[in-house]
C-alpha cells in the first residue's frame, strides 16, 4: 500500500519511533512570536540551555503590535514589555527577528510563505494554532503550545502522536469565482464536518476544486483546518506552489533541484488509504456567513438565522447550546441573514489579509462610500503586502470609501492590541474565530470572505455578493 | 514538574460543549511573560461582569466548588487557540483533572506538559459525573475514578502516564537521544533559512 502526502512527510522526519506512543519528529522551521514564547525562553535560561538551531528559527511580532502610526510609542505597557522581551530573547539566543520596524514584519503565517521560509515537504511549527496555513505548500505545519516551543528551541524536535490522514475532496467548479471564494469553501466544510470533525487527523485537501485555487486561496483553506479541529491541513504542491516560492528573499539557492525531487515525491500515492473522507461539491456553493459562536455555526447568505430545532435532533443539550449562541449574538431565529445590520468591518488576519484578498475587496469598494453607520478597517497581513497594495493604489480606494488603512499585524482578529469591538458591536470579519468575546468583550463576530465584508461595509448589512455587479 | 498524585475532590460540573481556549483565558491576559498567576483570570468573562463583580449563576462562583480539583465538561474541550495559558490558568486555579467526552488535540497535549490529567469518557458517564455530589478519587496509577457508587476505569497512553506519575522533564529525556538528532541532521535535505 502506498502513502499519503502526510505520511511521506512524517516518515522523512521521524528521528525516533517507538512501538507505541509518540514519535520524535525533526522540525525544519520554527516560527516564533511575542505572545507564546517568553515563558519558553525563560525555561531555557533556568536550565542553562541554548537554542539548538538558531538558523532554523525565525521570529516576528504580530499579535499585540499596534496598527496605527509605527513612529508612536506603544501605549499599552504590558504589550510593550512583551515586545521588548522578544527583542531581548532573540538577541540573547541569536535568532533572526523581523521587529516592528522591519520591512519584513507581518503576521507570522503571512510572512513565512512570502519570504520563502515555508518550503514543500518540510515540517514547520509555531506557537500558534493557525500554523496550519503553511500546509498549503505541502508542508506539515503544526500549532504548538509554549512547552513544545521550548522543546523545539532546545532540541529542534518534538514528540508527537501520529495523526490519521483525512481526505477532503473538492469536486466541481465554482460558478462565480469573483463572488465565492476559498473562505466560503472552508466555512462550508466546517459547517458540514463540525468544529471537532478533524480532531486527531491531518487533512489533505484534494481534487479539481483545490487545483483551481491560487496559492493565497489555498492558504485560506489550510489556515482554518484548526477550526475543524485538525492537527494540520495539507495540499500537495504543484507548479503554482513552485512558482509562488521562486525568487523570494529566503528561497534556497538550490531551489530548482529541490523542486525536481518534490515534483516526484510530494503527492499521495494512488493506492494510499485515508482513514476518513469527506467530499464537497462546490458547483453551487453560496457565500457563507457565520451566525453563532463557533465557526461551524455558519449558513448561506441566502438563509435565515436558524432555530435550535433545526440542528439538534431533539437533543436538549445541543438545543440549549444553539439558543445560548443566538442569545449571545442577539439574533432572532428566522431573521434573513441579509437583514442583519452591522457596526464594524474588519478586513485582515492570517486567514484573509493577503494581496489577492485586498484586491478582491477593493473591487467591491471602488468608487463607493461605506455606510454611514459602519466603521471599517483594512489591516494588511504584512508590511510587504501593504507596500504592494499601495503601489497598486488600493489604499486610496479603501480610504476614499472611508475605510481606515492600517499597519500590519493580527489586530482585531483577536483584539490583543487596541483594535477591539465595543460591547454589543456587530462585526463582519474576514478572520477565523467567532468565539464569544474574541474581538472584544461582548462583541459579536460574523465570519465572512473579504468580498462579503466589503459589500457589507457599503450596504450596512450582509448582502449576497453574487447579485452585485462585480468585475 | 511535580509528580501527579492521587486526587480526592468534589467535581465542578461545567455543562457546556466546545469550551474554547478564548473562554478559558481571554486574550487580554496573554500579555504576561511569566507562567504563574493566571488562575485569577480563568473563565474571566464568564466569572465576572464588566465591573469585575462575580456573576452569581456561573458555576465557579458557587462557594461549594471553591476547593475542587476536578472539572467535568462537554465535547471538544479546549478547542481553538494553542495558547498554553489556558492550561496554566486551569492549573493555577486548582484543577488537576479535566474530564470530557473529547478534547482538542493541542490542548490535550499541553495538559501533560503541566501536570494536568485529561480524561476522555463516554457522554453517558459524563452525565452521571455532572450530578455526582460527593468527593471522588482519581487514581492515575490504577486508571480508575472511584465515586460513591462505582469505579470508572479510564485509558491513558503508557508514555503519558509515566510522564505524569514521575513528573518527568520532557527536554531532559529528549537530550538522552541527542546522538540520534545529530545523526538525523547529517542527512537532512532541508536547508537553513539564512
Amino acid at each position: 500500500m502506498g502513502d499519503t502526502l502526510f505520511e511521506k512527510v512524517w516518515k522523512s522526519h521521524v528521528v525516533v519511533e517507538k512501538e507505541s506512543g509518540p514519535s520524535l519528529i525533526y522540525i525544519d522551521r520554527h516560527l516564533v512570536h511575542e505572545v507564546t514564547s517568553p515563558q519558553a525562553f525563560d525555561g531555557l535560561r533556568m536550565s542553562n540551555r541554548k537554542v539548538r538551531r538558531p538558523d532554523l528559527t525565525i521570529a516576528t511580532m504580530d499579535h499585540n503590535v499596534p496598527t496605527n502610526d509605527r513612529s508612536l510609542p506603544i501605549l499599552d505597557q504590558t504589550s510593550a514589555v512583551q515586545i521588548q522581551t522578544l527583542e531581548k530573547n532573540c538577541k540573547d539566543f541569536g535568532i533572526t527577528l523581523f521587529d516592528i520596524n522591519s520591512p519584513d514584519q507581518g503576521i507570522v503565517h503571512v510572512i513565512g510563505p512570502q519570504l520563502g521560509i515555508t518550503l514543500p515537504g518540510s515540517t514547520i511549527v509555531c506557537g500558534d494554532s493557525h500554523t496550519s496555513t503553511h500546509g498549503a505548500f505541502g508542508a506539515l505545519a503544526l500549532g504548538i503550545g509554549t512547552s513544545d516551543v521550548e522543546h523545539v528551541l532546545a532540541s529542534q524536535t518534538m514528540w508527537l502522536e501520529k495523526p490519521k490522514p483525512f481526505e477532503i475532496r473538492l469536486e466541481g467548479k465554482i460558478k462565480n469565482p469573483h463572488a465565492v471564494t476559498a473562505k466560503d469553501i472552508i466555512l462550508s466544510i466546517i459547517k458540514n464536518i463540525g468544529t471537532g470533525g478533524g480532531t486527531g487527523t491531518v487533512i489533505e485537501y484534494r481534487g479539481q476544486g483545490i487545483s483551481d485555487l491560487s496559492m493565497e486561496q489555498r492558504m485560506t483553506i489550510c489556515n482554518m483546518s484548526i477550526e475543524a479541529g485538525a492537527r494540520a491541513g495539507m495540499i500537495a504542491p504543484d507548479e503554482k506552489t513552485f512558482d509562488y516560492l521562486r525568487g523570494k528573499k529566503y528561497t534556497p539557492k538550490n531551489y530548482e533541484s529541490l523542486i525536481d525531487v518534490w515534483r516526484d515525491t510530494l503527492k499521495t500515492d494512488s493506492d494510499a488509504k485515508f482513514e476518513k473522507e469527506f467530499i464537497l461539491n462546490i458547483n453551487d456553493i453560496a457565500p457563507q456567513v457565520s451566525w453563532g459562536t463557533n465557526p461551524g455555526m455558519t449558513c448561506d447568505v441566502t438563509d435565515s438565522v436558524p432555530t435550535p430545532d433545526d440542528f439538534s435532533n431533539g437533543d436538549e443539550n445541543q438545543k440549549k447550546g444553539i439558543q445560548k449562541a443566538l442569545d449571545y449574538m442577539d439574533l432572532k431565529s428566522g431573521t434573513p441573514i441579509e437583514e442583519i445590520k452591522i457596526d464594524r468591518v474588519f478586513i485582515g488576519s492570517c486567514t484573509n489579509a493577503r494581496l489577492e484578498d485586498l484586491i478582491e475587496a477593493s473591487k467591491v469598494i471602488k468608487g463607493q462610500k461605506i455606510s454611514p453607520n459602519v466603521k471599517a478597517m483594512v489591516v494588511p497581513g504584512s508590511q510587504m503586502i501593504k507596500r504592494q497594495a499601495e503601489e497598486m493604489g488600493l489604499d486610496k480606494i479603501f480610504t476614499d470609501a472611508n475605510f481606515e488603512w492600517r499597519e500590519s499585524g493580527c489586530s482585531m482578529c483577536l483584539g490583543m492590541n487596541p483594535d477591539i469591538l465595543s460591547p454589543g458591536e456587530r462585526c463582519a470579519s474576514t478572520s477565523n474565530r467567532n468565539f464569544e468575546g474574541r474581538q472584544g468583550t461582548d462583541g459579536r463576530t460574523h465570519l465572512v470572505s473579504p468580498i462579503m465584508a466589503a459589500a457589507a461595509a457599503i450596504k450596512g448589512h450582509f448582502v449576497d455578493v453574487r447579485k452585485m455587479d462585480l468585475n | 514538574m511535580k509528580p501527579f498524585e492521587k486526587i480526592n475532590s468534589i467535581i465542578t460540573p461545567l455543562d457546556k460543549v466546545n469550551v474554547d481556549t478564548d473562554q478559558i483565558i481571554p486574550k487580554q491576559f496573554l500579555k504576561l511573560v511569566q507562567k504563574s498567576g493566571f488562575g485569577k483570570f480563568l473563565f474571566y468573562n464568564w466569572r465576572f461582569d464588566e465591573n469585575e463583580n462575580k456573576k452569581p449563576n456561573f458555576i465557579l462562583n458557587d462557594s461549594k466548588y471553591e476547593n475542587s480539583n476536578i472539572l467535568v465538561s462537554g465535547d471538544n474541550f479546549g478547542c481553538g487557540s494553542s495558547r498554553e495559558h489556558a492550561v496554566w490558568a486551569l492549573q493555577d486555579y486548582g484543577f488537576s483533572v479535566i474530564i470530557a467526552p473529547s478534547f482538542a488535540d493541542i490542548f490535550f497535549s499541553n495538559c501533560f506538559k503541566n501536570g494536568i490529567l485529561p480524561i476522555s469518557l463516554e457522554q453517558k458517564i459524563i452525565e452521571t459525573l455532572y450530578v455526582e455530589n460527593d468527593s471522588v478519587i482519581v487514581d492515575l496509577e490504577n486508571q480508575i475514578i472511584v465515586t460513591s457508587s462505582e469505579e470508572i476505569p479510564f485509558t491513558i497512553d503508557t508514555h503519558k502516564k509515566k510522564i505524569l506519575l514521575e513528573g518527568l522533564d520532557d527536554i531532559a529525556q529528549t537530550f538522552q537521544l541527542e546522538d540520534k538528532i545529530t545523526e538525523f541532521e547529517k542527512h537532512s535535505t532541508v536547508p537553513s533559512v539564512l
